[in-house]
């Protein structure tokens, strides 16, 4: 089956979760005008990156009138969205929803917070605990958040739950200008996406923001890739871009025929082995 | 062609170079986005007539409408009249503003009152007064004032606190002087700014390279290994390094950490600015 998506590669205001949600819509109207199934955005697009103390007050319960909203307007196209969920039990979350045909289909709270460098999101925000696939009309979906794809297990995890269609939220800041080809971090993530894409035969829709918060620019470079690696469609650096593609579950079909490796992944050997891993770490 | 044009030329398999496709959009979108974001459209620098503020002036015009951008020269008496001449040379061929004031009847009497003042007390004093005039020019001008200390000098400790190292945005912070002569060199800044020896014009005569004691490009080349790439002292003195240079930029990078954070706060409450009240910069922008 074939389907378009498009990628809003937007700049948020930061700590404004009111503006954010004005460009949200306009990104969802322009989503409709391009006739897209579904539209995808970056990572906290609805609050924007550097929160530090303002996690509590940009925060939304996913029974928030923001998100009401926005489960009104998939029952036109789904939507992909990164926020700050907050849970019952008061604990903050950088969290992304898969919204389609008015509901909630699954949400994905980042599990690997990096807090390290210039990186401290383990102050601000609690920790998922789940990488899970889910059925979407497009097939099988799953989200990783950012830090969440710099870990490979998780999106062994999340191949080996079924996925079809990898959806990666990011907030990628501008690092590393010494080579002579593109910015580090452009490269580094061009590399997970298409290793991702390929060897779990599956296509990868990346969403990173652009703007610049505090001195850190975000790089942008939105793309797609994919299942046999190859560059779908590729967003332009340092701009605001709504970038389109067009995706057919016929092409994955063809990458697991071409190379059938999920067939012959040997999920046995790998939980054994990290059982055995894992009893010899706790002594 | 001298020590730093030849480092201005440096081959790309150097590991301090930078490329210029990535770092002047980069800095750019950062003039222009912090800017206007916060409602300004007009940014104000002091423009010495050294390499730094050339290229953080050179990057404004560049990012903004020239028309935008205005030049501060801030002479003292006995300040070099090429410092002046380059600068006012830049501004034009940049067409953006500039405006000269001396800042000899400000500090002269100051200095009057107290004769046993080293050069090194003047040369803060200078700089601090040269900051006032930048903030109330700003103000003046609804415009944010510009940065111009490089990652080399903030390092080191190398500039005045509060005096040249005050800004608003510094597009050149995170470049080592060796990057900034490479970017100038791109940028096509006059030859007679990228080629001077780099000097604060403290007291006449007065050369960087010989108040510090080695050359930017050596202090670089340990630096970029010591803190980008985090190397031990054991790996330092293997790459040639020699112990003695290592532990003296180790300790001046120590004892000015001061220099590049606010001002120490008596912790008394339960949430306290800097170490539990923390919110970005860019807060509310």
């Amino acid at each position: 089956m074939g389907f378009k998506v498009g990628i809003a590669q937007i700049a948020p205001a930061l700590g404004d979760v009111h503006e954010n949600m004005k460009r949200i819509e306009r990104c969802i109207e322009r989503a409709l005008d391009e006739k897209t199934d579904l539209v995808v955005f970056p990572e906290l697009a609805l609050t924007g990156y550097t929160l530090k103390d303002m996690v509590p007050s940009v925060s939304l319960r996913l029974d928030s009138p923001e998100l009401k909203r926005l489960m009104d307007a998939s029952e036109r196209l789904s939507i992909a969205v990164g926020f700050v969920e907050e849970s019952p039990d008061y604990r903050f979350f950088n969290s992304a929803a898969y919204l389609e045909k008015g509901k909630i289909l699954h949400v994905h709270r980042k599990v690997y917070l990096p807090n390290y460098g210039m990186f401290e999101e383990n102050r601000d925000f609690a920790a998922g605990s789940r990488f899970r696939a889910f059925n979407a009309e497009f097939g099988r979906c799953g989200i990783l958040i950012c830090e969440d794809m710099w870990h490979p297990s998780a999106a062994y995890v999340i191949a080996q739950d079924g996925c079809e269609l990898l959806i990666a939220l990011s907030c990628s800041p501008a690092r590393g200008a010494q080579s002579d080809g593109d910015l580090y971090s452009a490269d580094a993530w061009q590399t997970l996406n298409r290793v991702y894409a390929h060897l779990y035969s599956q296509y990868v829709l990346y969403a990173n923001r652009v703007g610049y918060e505090d001195g850190v620019g975000y790089w942008g470079g939105s793309e797609a890739i994919g299942p046999d690696g190859s560059v779908v469609a590729r967003a332009k650096q340092f701009e605001e871009q709504f970038l389109t593609a067009e995706l057919s579950s016929d092409a994955v079909r063809r990458a697991r025929i071409a190379s059938p490796l999920l067939r012959d992944e040997r999920l046995d050997i790998t939980l054994r082995e990290l059982k055995r891993i894992d009893r010899k770490r706790e002594k | 062609m001298n020590a730093h044009t030849e480092a201005a030329l440096r081959k790309q398999d150097d590991p301090l170079w930078v490329n210029p496709e990535i770092v002047l959009p980069l800095l750019e979108g950062f003039i222009r986005d912090e800017i206007t974001k916060v409602g300004i459209s007009n940014v104000v620098l002091n423009l010495s007539g050294g390499i730094d503020s050339a290229v953080s002036c050179v990057l404004a015009a560049r990012a903004m409408p020239p028309e935008n951008v205005t030049a501060l020269m801030l002479p003292y008496k006995t300040s070099h009249p090429d410092s002046l001449g380059d600068a006012q040379t830049l501004a034009r061929q940049l067409g953006i503003r500039s405006m000269t004031i001396s800042v000899t009847e400000q500090v002269d009497p100051y200095f009057e009152k107290f004769p046993d003042m080293t050069p090194l007390r003047k040369a803060n004093k200078m700089a601090r007064e040269r900051m006032t005039i930048l903030y109330d020019q700003a103000s003046a001008l609804d415009a944010l004032p510009l940065g111009t200390s490089n990652k080399t000098e903030l390092l080191l400790g190398y500039g005045t606190i509060y005096g040249d190292m005050a800004s608003a945005l510094n597009p050149i912070g995170d470049l080592y002087k060796t990057q900034v002569w490479q970017i100038a060199r791109h940028l096509g800044v006059p030859e007679e700014i990228v080629s001077k020896k780099p000097t604060a014009d403290l007291w006449p005569g007065q050369t960087d390279e010989s108040e510090l004691g080695f050359t930017y490009e050596k202090a670089d080349r340990l630096l970029y290994h010591m803190i980008d790439r985090r190397r031990s002292r054991a790996e330092l003195e293997r790459l040639g390094f020699e112990p003695a240079f290592i532990q003296e930029l180790e300790n001046r990078v120590k004892r000015s950490q001061f220099k590049r954070r606010l001002p120490l706060i008596a912790k008394v409450s339960m949430r306290t600015i800097e170490s539990d009240f923390r919110y970005p910069r860019d807060w509310g922008r």
